[in-house]
């Protein structure tokens, strides 16, 4: 018999921070791998703004022909303080890479590492975005400064402590509730080869529907066949407008007092949802898993 | 039917029956094919492992053989754990693979040839610490190990390096210090020296084999290389077509599936065909050697015949090259397997 083998773990491994501790280290590690890519990330953070631009000369030019100074209960500064708001809120929610990078390490076989260790794949997954969001704000606070500096303008006054708190919760939860909805659709690539238009799809509809293309009170009074149901009122009830609508409006003061309680409770629902939804997909996706890639 | 006498602790593994099946599509050709192929597909079973049964002892380094697709790397997936089995049962130290306990998955290791475990873009040294989180090795432990590991190979000066700008055999030095840096029990090695040179692939024979001795991990290896097999294995597992055709030793596969012995003569000056046709064998001639194939029960009565030729300046009698036996017995199986006969060459 071997006297140098390791068949109990050693006892510092034994208290309970030895989880927290592994996962300091991925995070550390993914650190790491992330700082080599920093100049990408500060050319892709300006880039990000242009769209805005677009959406700014779009709107005015919605204003200046429909001649009023409200649409949705949105006045021209305040649409353009909107989209700002919802750069932040995308900043934590939007997962560049996760669905499509889980789907390429099923199809390559490269997630067979993450079978034969010791280790979550998916609190490993979470420690690399965390790690990959806080590389990006370092690099992208002075962009986001400087845009929002110019725009100061657009913005109303701030709001008070209180809902300053719950706006930051909300982001929070929509880094969370972003990586498990998309954690999830990678997982599909255990049942298809090819997700990359699943994804798509997902972009499109999340696009719609969180109000990163437009605010969803807009959907308000399109009838969705039920009476008196708008679409608006079924967007309210779905996950996506927490990756984009809904943080931006607890700032804009629009969501507030029992909406906005009621609002983070679905929210956090919604969280636990996709933790389960998540799991069982990587329960399942590994039970019929073939390894493929040699 | 089973042997009890032998201790049942010192077999680390234990398989029974073990079968996968894969479901495969086939994708025809052409756009109105594929068209029909979005609303139905046509799929078959591949059968990739039928029934194997196995049992290896603590400390045994046992190399698979077979040819591609043979069911090889499937029998070290559904091992491994990534992969369940279709039928049949596996205990690898007394665990079911393919629950995936970490209490399992600290105790095994398995080297990829072909996929590498270590962070691209970082240096291997930063890999190493992130194993020492992940399989809670105790810092010192960790640092002698590591040291040791990085001794035996001489890669101390390349852990500060990206792995990207390693080479192949770098690499894959580095790849197995990081697999065994929490001394696994169980080490699965799936072609580990493919793509490396004559010098990269000793040096990791003499690792292996010292590793493997000190710490007595067992070992399962497959290979295409006969030297990988010769260096290392005293037990050889023949696969073809996810059966094992052969289970026992290196030395014995020669005596079982060969009939006949290699004869090289050296000619002064290369001989008239005809006179080396009046020796009644299969032959071949290359300038002034010519190589007899001759059965192993005339090998006494024909040598001094040979050696009486006054023009034969040399002669040497080998085995069969084992690389010839092997080729032999996978052409061998996949003959049977697609005439459903007994496998040639097998007696």
């Amino acid at each position: 018999m071997s006297g140098g083998v390791l068949t109990d773990p050693e006892p510092v491994a034994r208290s309970l921070p030895a989880g927290l501790h592994t996962w300091w280290r991925m995070l550390v590690i993914c650190l790491e791998e992330r700082l080599a890519y920093r100049s990408d990330f500060a050319i892709g953070t300006l880039m990000r703004f242009l769209p805005i631009v677009t959406q700014v000369f779009l709107w005015t030019a919605v204003f200046a022909a429909s001649n009023r100074s409200d649409i949705a209960g949105y006045s021209r500064d305040n649409i353009v303080a909107y989209y700002l708001l919802t750069m932040i809120t995308r900043a934590f929610s939007s997962m560049p890479g996760l669905a499509g990078g889980i789907a390429r390490s099923i199809r390559d076989g490269s997630v067979k590492k993450y079978l034969i260790q010791p280790v979550d794949y998916v609190s490993f997954l979470l420690a690399s975005r965390v790690a990959h969001k806080v590389v990006y704000y370092i690099v992208a606070i002075v962009p986001f400064a400087i845009v929002f500096f110019v725009c100061r303008g657009y913005f109303p006054a701030p709001p008070d402590g209180l809902t300053v708190l719950a706006y930051l919760l909300s982001l929070v939860l929509s880094f969370l509730l972003g990586f498990f909805l998309e954690a999830t659709l990678g997982m599909i690539g255990f049942w298809f080869l090819e997700v990359s238009s699943i994804i798509f799809a997902y972009m499109l509809l999340q696009y719609l529907l969180s109000g990163h293309m437009f605010p969803i009170d807009m959907l308000e009074g399109i009838p969705t066949g039920l009476s008196g149901v708008s679409l608006a009122d079924v967007v309210h009830w779905l996950p996506f407008q927490y990756t984009a609508y809904f943080p931006a409006s607890v700032w804009l003061g629009k969501i507030q007092g029992w909406d906005l309680v009621l609002g983070l409770a679905v929210e956090v629902v919604w969280l636990v949802v996709m933790v389960l939804v998540c799991r069982l997909a990587w329960w399942r996706g590994t039970c019929r898993y073939s390894g493929f890639g040699g | 039917m089973h042997n009890r006498s032998e201790s049942s602790a010192d077999r680390v593994i234990e398989v029974e029956g073990l079968t996968k099946q894969y479901r495969v599509f086939d994708k025809p050709e052409g756009l109105w094919a594929s068209v029909r192929g979005l609303f139905h597909r046509e799929s078959r079973v591949i059968e990739a492992l039928r029934g194997v049964d196995l049992r290896v002892n603590r400390g045994e380094f046992l190399a698979m053989l077979g040819p591609n697709g043979a069911g090889k790397t499937t029998f070290l997936k559904l091992l491994s754990g990534i992969i369940t089995p279709t039928r049949g049962t596996a205990r690898v130290l007394g665990h079911v693979p393919w629950e995936r306990t970490d209490d399992f998955r600290r105790r095994f290791a398995l080297v990829m040839g072909q996929k590498n475990q270590l962070w691209w873009d970082l240096p291997a040294a930063e890999s190493f610490r992130l194993h020492q989180e992940i399989y809670r090795i105790e810092p010192r432990r960790f640092a002698r190990i590591r040291d040791e590991l990085v001794d035996m190979l001489q890669v101390g000066r390349l852990l500060g390096q990206p792995v990207r700008e390693l080479s192949l055999g770098e690499r894959m030095k580095l790849e197995l210090v990081a697999a065994l840096l929490h001394e696994p029990e169980v080490l699965f090695l799936d072609e580990p020296t493919i793509g490396l040179d004559v010098v990269a692939q000793h040096t990791i024979h003499e690792f292996l084999r010292r590793v493997q001795r000190q710490r007595s991990v067992t070992v399962i290896l497959t290979t295409h290389y006969m030297k990988d097999v010769a260096a290392l294995c005293e037990r050889v597992v023949v696969v073809t077509s996810g059966s094992i055709l052969y289970d026992g030793s290196l030395e014995q596969i020669v005596d079982r599936f060969t009939t006949h012995k290699v004869v090289t003569l050296d000619f002064e000056e290369p001989p008239p065909a005809e006179q080396v046709q009046r020796f009644g064998f299969p032959w071949e001639m290359r300038g002034p050697r010519v190589t007899l194939r001759i059965d192993r029960t005339q090998i006494a009565e024909v040598l001094p015949r040979l050696l009486a030729d006054k023009q034969v300046r040399d002669v040497s009698v080998e085995d069969v090259p084992l690389e010839e036996i092997v080729a032999g017995l996978f052409r061998g199986a996949s003959a049977a397997a697609n005439t459903s006969t007994e496998p040639a060459g097998v007696e």
